[in-house]
């Protein structure tokens, strides 16, 4: 059934080009909608028949590469379900988002769906191969869809996307093959790793690899001083494209954090433990000034996902920082850090999506050539507004529990550091009104083409339907977060025995 | 060598070829000219026969043949397979191209003798023989990349012989001095006599010989051919003159690395070492900014050579080394000679900008296009990319990181120059539309992709027969 989930949207991909070229293309959107709701619905029907105690489930092991020590084996815990589940939904959103998209819709359909299966199986994989094909996959088709649907600087844009994150996937493999190496037997398999902590007791070689894999984590993740591919990525991409990227992708790094680097390598990453809590503090606290300087819109939303991100490095680094504050604490760390990539994950997705809606309008995103957006179309204003909030962490939202579950786990361990996060807090809360004060209040003004005034018509149907429910849920999880909790503390308690070894 | 096993059935793919290019030779004088392809079926069936008799010898446990000057072991069963293949794809690339040719069947015939002398090369365990397989691997060669007699071939033809010329004869003045330090040309009796024969003599020794595979691999500082060798002759020959001699010539390094160099004073691992770092990322230096797409193969497959080089290094170092090395030529060989068919596919293409709005006008081939480029980048799940991780595995293993990270970078490197062909490749805004192409070449494109395709996500089974002994 897993492996269900993670093929089938390849499947209809490969379909799609089965079909002859002279299909109307609101064939390909039909089936691209209905090929991303079937999955949803697999994975609802995966969680209704997860247990929460139960740790891996769904295992599928198969032999694959044996004299290379590579495997198929995939599966599903606490940790990786939620992102599988919000993977499934964005997809979706997308899908339904991109209903209007006329630009060569079969090879874009046909993309997605490519990138829908690389981004389920990284977060489904059990083994280091199998988890890094899938990872650089997703480059390559994230490659493709920025360069073919991309706008202006796409080319230029694509180029240092791919550079950057392959630099990060190479150092990844490196590191793997460090992991590898000091198995015995040798093997790429994830959980006898996690077993056999090959590296334990041989400090300089853990350190060696933990490096390589933690830089190309960061990289993807990204955190400062790995970030700047990110802003040029997310303007330059389609709507879709940056909704995915910042929505699915960069959780691939901090997934990473959690699934390999902790576990596998537990001496290393305690005794490191504070570098990437400094990390994490930079990334909040450039992430939210940098995006404070911005005038596009976008590449404001772009910035604050490194300040999101950022959050997320401080409570892994500070729940291994250390040993001697109660477990619950740094239980809540990591669970608050797993919730994060789900909230993040909907709201900037959700911003994204907005961000689209406005360029289609206006051609910029530029945010001075907007004003009192707010008059002619109030229901975008309305969801850009309870998008904005949400994301800057207002309770009853799912970030809110996310980052009060981040702070509390992390202030024991790490004062100072959790104390200067949470500015982060409030500097995102001054940019975000700021933008919103900018594009929605005030006197009406629009971009002006060459020539005629441009109109601003409201959100359409099918792009109420794309964002609307990222915003509910986020709402559901800010109110009623304890069935997305109970699925991952079980899991981060796991997580934290692994690393106390 | 009280025993002399002449059982020339050892040798059977190679007696197939070499009777076929004599057999083509005289039929090709009394055939019509219009009829001339009979000669390249001929050649054809050579190599599946081959094939299939170096399949069933791989079964058989590691022998040699000749005395101990020919060994039959799982790299040369490899390397058989591979280099038949690679020479069968060579002939179907260049099958349209040189139909009623004038020249026709002798084209056949050099190929398949080029392709003769890798085989011996790879198959060599006595440095006579090696020379030997040099120069009937290097002559025909020679005249392939001449073929056209146009300005550019001439010109390739004259550099690549010169250069050939002069680095054999610094082969064979390595071959006597390491005669003189060993007193024996047979590998495994060198092994044990180089152990304490004066070390001077055989670094000496060690780099003429050196200086004569490399060129034959097309690896720095041997490397001054290879761009416009590749660049000059048809893209068939250039497809040739980038796989087939390199197969013979790393599986010879690998030897002399694993049974002769071993155990000698000679840092033998760190200077291959030196040698795959400078090749690798000298060749992806000169492929920055190239233009033409010919020369861009080549600078490309100077930097392959370089991470071909790395298992080389830790042959008698790690276990890995062996498969890692084995499998990734296999899967090189398909890699390449997949991108030099969509070249050959499109003759009228040049430069990049020629493959401009490839996509719209030819998607499978745009497709295979880059499924080989990256796959030369070693993107999952094609077969260099199981190549690659064996062999970052093994440097890393033979202790080695230092040359697994520099690959890495190397690769990111490379990533540059492929995608600078993708990018037009697939882009939207076609202005000229790619000319009638070659049909057959197309369809060894696309069965080049599948097999490239088929080896990375299946390449289990292949990996395991790789890893048997070799002979010592």
């Amino acid at each position: 059934m897993l492996s269900a989930l993670v093929f089938v949207p390849t499947v209809v991909a490969l379909l799609l080009f089965a079909l002859p070229r002279s299909t109307s293309p609101s064939v390909f959107r039909v089936i691209w909608v209905m090929a991303s709701a079937f999955e949803l619905a697999l994975i609802i029907a995966l969680w209704s028949g997860y247990e929460a105690d139960g740790g891996m489930q769904y295992e599928v092991r198969a032999r694959w590469i044996p004299s290379a020590g590579v495997g198929y084996h995939v599966g599903v815990d606490g940790l990786s379900l939620p992102l599988l589940a919000l993977t499934c939904l964005l997809f979706l959103a997308c899908a339904v988002y991109s209903l209007r998209e006329g630009r060569r819709i079969r090879e874009f359909a046909a993309l997605f769906l490519f990138l829908e299966t690389t981004c389920l199986g990284v977060f489904a994989a059990l083994d280091l191969i199998l988890f890094f094909v899938f990872f650089d996959l997703s480059i390559v088709a994230m490659y493709f869809i920025i360069a073919g649907w991309g706008h202006k600087q796409a080319a230029r844009a694509a180029l240092k996307f791919f550079l950057y994150t392959f630099i990060g996937s190479l150092a990844l493999l490196l590191g793997f093959i460090g992991l590898y190496l000091a198995a015995s037997p040798h093997t790429f398999d994830m959980v006898e790793l996690t077993e056999q902590n090959p590296l334990a007791g041989r400090s300089v070689y853990a350190a060696l690899v933990l490096l390589a894999i933690v830089v190309g984590l960061a990289v993807k993740t990204p955190t400062v001083p790995f970030h700047t591919w990110l802003p040029l990525a997310h303007v330059e991409a389609p709507a879709a494209g940056s909704a995915i990227l910042a929505g699915v992708l960069l959780k691939m790094g901090t997934y990473g954090f959690i699934r390999i680097a902790m576990p596998m390598l537990p001496e290393a990453w305690r005794r490191y433990a504070l570098v990437l809590v400094v990390i994490g503090v930079v990334s909040v606290i450039y992430g939210a000034l940098v995006a404070l300087a911005q005038t596009d819109f976008k590449r404001m939303i772009a910035y604050t996902s490194v300040n999101h991100m950022g959050y997320i490095v401080l409570a892994i680094g500070a729940a291994a920082a250390t040993a001697d504050t109660s477990a619950q604490a740094r239980s809540l760390a990591v669970t608050g850090a797993v919730t994060q990539m789900v909230s993040h994950g909907l709201l900037t997705g959700a911003l994204f999506l907005l961000a689209g809606i406005m360029y289609e309008r206006g051609r910029t995103y530029e945010m001075s050539a907007y004003s009192g957006v707010a008059a002619v179309a109030p229901v975008f204003a309305a969801l850009t507004g309870v998008a904005a909030f949400a994301s800057l962490g207002l309770p009853g939202f799912s970030g809110f529990i996310a980052e009060f579950q981040i702070f509390t786990g992390s202030l024991g361990p790490q004062p100072l550091a959790t104390t200067l996060s949470v500015l982060g807090i409030l500097l995102t809360a001054g940019l975000f009104l700021r933008a919103l004060r900018q594009v929605l209040m005030g006197p009406p003004r629009l971009p002006d083409a060459p020539g005629t005034p441009r109109t601003f018509p409201d959100v359409r149907a099918h792009e109420v339907v794309a964002v609307v429910p990222l915003l509910v849920l986020a709402v559901v999880l800010g109110v009623a977060p304890r069935f997305l909790l109970d699925v991952i503390e079980p899991a981060s308690r796991a997580v934290l025995e692994l690393l106390a070894r | 060598m009280t025993e002399m096993n002449e059982n020339p059935l050892n040798l059977l793919p190679e007696v197939l070829l070499a009777a076929s290019a004599v057999l083509g030779l005289l039929l090709g004088s009394w055939l019509p000219r219009t009829r001339q392809w009979l000669v390249g079926q001929l050649a054809v069936a050579s190599c599946v026969a081959g094939i299939v008799a170096a399949s069933i010898a791989a079964a058989d446990p590691a022998a040699t043949a000749f005395g101990e000057a020919f060994a039959t072991d799982p790299v040369t069963s490899t390397s058989r397979i591979v280099v038949l293949g690679g020479t069968l794809l060579v002939l179907g690339i260049s099958f349209r191209a040189l139909q009623a040719d004038a020249r026709e069947s002798e084209f056949y015939v050099l190929v398949q003798l080029a392709a003769l002398g890798a085989l011996m090369m790879a198959g060599a365990q006595d440095l006579l023989l090696l020379a030997a397989a040099y120069l009937l691997a290097s002559i025909p060669a020679y005249t392939l990349a001449g073929f056209r007699k146009d300005g550019p071939g001439t010109e390739a033809a004259l550099k690549y012989y010169v250069v050939g010329a002069l680095l054999g004869v610094f082969m064979l003045t390595g071959i006597t001095i390491l005669y003189a330090a060993g007193r024996s040309t047979s590998y495994p009796m060198l092994g044990d006599a180089l152990r304490d024969a004066p070390e001077t003599l055989v670094a000496t020794g060690a780099i003429g010989l050196l200086a004569g595979v490399l060129f034959k691999a097309g690896g720095v500082p041997a490397h001054f051919w290879v761009p416009d060798a590749v660049q000059g002759s048809s893209p068939p020959v250039a497809a040739l003159l980038t796989t087939l001699p390199k197969i013979g010539a790393l599986a010879a390094l690998f030897r002399l690395g694993d049974v002769v160099f071993a155990g000698s004073s000679l840092p033998w691992p760190a200077l291959v070492a030196v040698l795959a770092a400078a090749s690798m990322t000298l060749g992806n230096l000169g492929a920055f900014f190239q233009q033409d797409v010919k020369r861009l193969l080549a600078y490309s497959t100077i930097s392959q050579v370089g991470y071909l080089l790395m298992p080389v290094a830790v042959a008698g170092l790690s276990d890995l080394s062996q498969q890692a090395l084995l499998y990734y030529l296999a899967a090189y060989t398909v890699t390449n000679l997949g991108a030099f068919a969509v070249v050959c596919a499109l003759p009228h293409a040049r430069t990049l900008e020629d493959y401009r709005g490839l996509a719209k006008e030819r998607p499978l081939l745009a497709a295979s296009l880059v499924v080989c480029l990256l796959g030369l980048v070693g993107t999952p799940p094609t077969a260099i990319f199981i190549g690659k991780l064996e062999v970052f595995s093994a440097a890393v293993d033979g202790g080695y990181a230092w040359l697994a990270v520099l690959a890495a970078a190397n690769t990111v490197a490379s990533l540059f120059y492929y995608l600078r062909w993708i990018a037009p490749a697939v882009s939207r805004s076609g202005s000229s539309s790619p000319a009638e192409g070659d049909r057959t070449a197309r369809v060894v494109a696309y069965a080049v992709t599948a097999v490239s395709l088929g080896l990375g996500i299946a390449g289990g089974p292949v990996l395991d027969a790789l890893a048997a002994p070799i002979t010592r």
